[in-house]
């Protein structure tokens, strides 16, 4: 079953991401042009998703485990270090760059768009990247 | 600051329908959604490989099926240029993995959850992200 939630999840948020038009990088970079000709619809995506998930997660902290997996499995990690501000900058640059993040990204692939294809490609290389350095740093 | 393009009623529809999304998973798989974390374990990792394969493509059929039953056509602009989107996917890659979260990831699971560690995050990426636009219509 939890089989089934992954790929209806998978596709529910391909489609808010589709009518948000949050596929468009054209929408994220009016978002970040904050000093030029400003787009504030990224903002109300936000809303709209945080006002549906928040009471949710609040509401079922306390439950001992979820209907289709043996347990939760998410990061509590609260560390608030370099590595953190450090990706994030690295990552807003690239979303600035763009306009892509990772969902939309792998979202337009459906449009079989050549140049997000490509961005898609060179995000994944860079996801091994990183896994690669720390299983090194790791094996010393 | 102009306002322009603003849609705020399908942004908002949009945004619940991820929020949704967010929320069936979580109650039914125990997990949260961040989009970069499934993505790079499927590449990366065995742990529950299929369950992140499902939900790419998922991600994938989403905007087929809509176009499918709205026969509406999804128009994008992106960029053409071959150095800017490989660099771009590159720091995203990187950087969402450093750290540990994207936009959906820290943006809405995190801040969700009220994770002071996903806001520091989200307020970070929005204010480099907002800085690069500035210094590209500039350059």
């Amino acid at each position: 079953m939890s089989k089934i939630i992954s790929l209806v999840c998978g596709i529910i948020f391909g489609i808010g991401l589709t009518i948000s038009q949050m596929i468009d990088p054209a929408k994220i970079l009016g978002f970040l042009n904050i000093f030029g000709n400003w787009d504030p619809s990224l903002a109300f995506v936000m809303i709209g998703a945080l006002i549906i998930s928040s009471p949710f997660f609040h509401l079922f902290k306390n439950n001992k485990k979820p209907i289709f997996a043996k347990s939760f499995t998410y990061s509590t990690n609260k560390e608030i270090n370099k590595k953190l501000i450090i990706g994030s900058t690295l990552f807003g640059a690239g979303w600035g760059l763009a306009g892509l993040c990772p969902g939309p990204a792998i979202a337009s692939l459906a449009l079989l768009n050549i140049n997000s294809a490509l961005f898609v490609v060179a995000m994944f290389v860079g996801f091994y990247l990183v896994k690669f350095s720390e299983t090194t740093t790791q094996a010393r | 600051m102009n306002i322009v393009n603003f849609t705020p009623v399908s942004a908002f529809l949009g945004g619940a329908l991820i929020g949704l999304a967010v929320v069936l998973f979580f109650v039914f798989n125990g997990r949260l959604i961040g989009i970069s974390g499934i993505a790079s374990n499927f590449l990366t990792s065995k742990n529950n490989r299929f369950d992140n394969f499902l939900f790419i493509v998922g991600l994938i059929i989403g905007p087929i099926l809509y176009k499918f039953f709205t026969s509406q056509e999804i128009n994008i602009s992106i960029s053409n240029s071959f150095f800017l989107l490989s660099v771009a996917g590159l720091l995203v890659g990187v950087g969402t993995r450093i750290g540990g979260g994207c936009t959906s990831g820290h943006g809405i699971s995190g801040m969700g959850r009220f994770s002071l560690r996903s806001i520091i995050a989200t307020i970070t990426f929005m204010i480099v992200g907002i800085l690069t636009v500035l210094v590209k219509s500039l350059v």
